[in-house]
């Protein structure tokens, strides 16, 4: 494999990327709700808690939580307290939710993409091989995701830092908790969902079929991922990095397969849904 | 007989129940330029994609320069350019752009010469536009200049001038004559047999899959075209007026110079004598060629007289 190819394929389809503002606009303000408006709004409403009889009852549900987390949980007041868990426990799944929905949405288009314009003659008949084209691809959807999420994240751990630090003597996040969840289990946790989601895209008719059969696979995904990293920023020493270890194996393998998977055929359209319909040459 | 730069030994092709390419044998000299004509459905397109090794034969042997595509594809698309029937591109990024694109894959490096191919085929001027803003000729044209950057040794034209207005078609024409002049191996695939007309070192034409006759337009010609008519034209046109009478011909049309129709094209020399005897200055004696179009069809008579359906 040639890096500058697989790097020639990741650049020109992130630059369409960003010459396409009615695809990247939504992904960006999706990044804001979830990094911003979401975290503002839920710790803004929580510190401000002034009602006892309200923060009596978050001192109730943080009580539900394991010990062990309870002993972890800082602040003096509920409200500080319920903060502290909503900052550093509850909104850890958007670390996941963002960059799975962003490249879920940039990767179903990467083959289907190229057949439908055309283009998948070109690369076809191209000296690039099979497994650069496809490692190519797999960059330029993974890139948007995760870039997406490492900005979210600075801006969320300053919000944080902002909003809830002050009551807790200066700037505690992000946890290791988060660094693990972050550098460790969200890139395979991409990595996993696009392996499925480019194979959706070789064999698909449409970009719109692949965009459906995406969201598909992407749910199932996200809630996995959402459950397992609410899990391991409870425990980040022990589940975070074995949670990681087991989601770079089935990353591993999922995109080796996957590269097997794509054909020079594929991209001339030729030999998708074979059962039901195969595509002839004209000539 | 120079090296067949492009050989097909019963290459077979199937598509789920539908033949697409069936023991085809072809074989392209190095240097030639072989136009492929057939139909919709004949076979043609496929064979290019075979050709570069996009495809996979079911059955058989290809050898390109004498590599094999099942082995040697990237080797043989390295040297290959192709233009599709689709002049396909990314439309949001520029005509620089896309054949940047297309000089990474092929390795060309920063010396790519992107803005000599595109002035080549007067494009040039547009390189800094997006590509969705192209007509269908600048689009054409841009194709050719991709197709052309990294100066391959085979070039394969698929329906190149398919929707083009007739300055763009010119463009394709003059790239394949100037091409050739170089050595380089052309294959065209058409079904428009006026743009053959005067390039085809080889003229392949297919159908159902077969490459069902090929050879040198004027060896096909003397194989297939059955046309005793000769144009007579003189100086004094007056002494035409006895051909009629000579022995041999069935029939003489005057208009302006005369078109003879004769029982057998022996009888040229003698008819020729006899009219320089008779005082006649000739100006024209010129047998009558079939234009590809004429032959094509002349062949297609052919194979369906041999082949009934």
């Amino acid at each position: 494999m040639k890096w500058h190819r697989i790097w020639a394929v990741t650049r020109t389809d992130l630059r369409q990327l960003i010459k396409s503002r009615d695809y990247w606009l939504p992904m960006g303000l999706l990044a804001i709700l979830f990094f911003v408006v979401i975290p503002i709004v839920a710790l803004n409403a929580v510190t401000s808690v002034q009602n006892s009889q309200v923060a009596q009852q978050i001192g109730t549900v943080l009580d539900t939580l394991p010990v062990t987390i309870q002993e972890n949980i800082q602040g003096e007041t509920a409200g500080v307290r319920a903060a502290y868990a909503i900052a550093v426990y509850l909104l850890a799944p958007i670390a996941i939710v963002v960059p799975l929905t962003i490249a879920a949405a940039v990767g179903s288009n990467t083959i289907v993409g190229e057949r439908e314009r055309g283009t998948g003659e070109f690369l076809a008949h191209s000296p690039i091989t099979e497994k650069e084209l496809y490692a190519g691809k797999l960059l330029a959807a993974l890139i948007p995701g995760y870039l997406a999420t490492l900005t979210g994240f600075g801006v969320y751990s300053l919000l944080v830092n902002l909003i809830v630090g002050p009551d807790l003597g200066g700037w505690f996040f992000p946890t290791s908790g988060w660094w693990v969840l972050i550098l460790w289990v969200v890139p395979p946790a991409i990595a996993i969902a696009l392996s499925l989601i480019v194979r959706i895209s070789a064999r698909v008719q449409s970009a719109a079929a692949a965009q459906q059969a995406a969201s598909l696979v992407s749910l199932p995904v996200i809630v996995i991922s959402y459950a397992v990293a609410s899990g391991l920023v409870y425990d980040p020493a022990r589940t975070g990095l074995l949670t990681g270890l087991v989601a770079w194996t089935i990353a591993y393998i999922g995109l080796a397969s996957g590269s097997r998977a794509l054909r020079r055929e594929i991209l001339l359209g030729i030999g998708i849904k074979a059962k039901k319909r195969v595509k002839v040459p004209r000539g | 007989m120079p090296e067949p730069a492009i050989t097909f030994s019963r290459v077979g092709r199937r598509f789920g129940t539908i033949q697409a390419v069936q023991d085809l044998d072809l074989s392209i000299h190095a240097g030639a330029v072989a136009v492929l004509l057939g139909p919709n459905g004949a076979g043609k397109t496929t064979t290019v994609r075979l050709a570069t090794g996009a495809l996979q034969a079911d059955q058989g042997t290809i050898k390109i320069l004498g590599m094999d595509p099942r082995v040697d594809g990237n080797a043989i698309r390295r040297i290959s350019g192709v233009v599709p029937p689709k002049a396909a591109f990314y439309d949001r990024l520029s005509g620089r752009e896309n054949l940047r694109f297309a000089a990474e894959l092929w390795e060309l490096g920063d010396a790519a010469p992107i803005d000599e191919a595109a002035d080549r085929f007067g494009i040039g001027h547009a390189l800094e536009q997006e590509v969705g803003g192209y007509s269908t000729g600048m689009r054409t044209r841009l194709a050719l200049a991709r197709a052309i950057l990294h100066d391959p040794t085979i070039l394969l034209l698929d329906e190149p001038t398919a929707g083009l207005d007739p300055e763009s078609a010119r463009a394709v024409l003059d790239l394949i004559r100037d091409m050739a002049g170089q050595g380089r191996t052309i294959v065209m695939c058409t079904h428009l047999l006026h743009e053959a007309e005067g390039i085809a070192d080889q003229v392949v034409l297919m159908n159902e899959g077969h490459a069902w006759v090929a050879g040198h337009p004027d060896r096909l010609a003397e194989q297939y075209w059955r046309d005793n008519r000769v144009y007579f034209d003189a100086q004094d046109r007056a002494v035409l007026q006895e051909l009629s009478d000579l022995a041999g011909v069935e029939s003489a049309v005057f208009n302006g110079f005369v078109t003879v129709e004769l029982d057998s094209l022996d009888r040229l020399p003698d008819i020729v004598a006899h009219l320089v005897a008779q005082g006649a200055r000739l100006t024209r004696v010129e047998p009558v060629q079939p234009t590809l179009e004429q032959l094509y069809f002349e062949m297609q008579r052919h194979r369906r007289r041999e082949v009934p359906a």
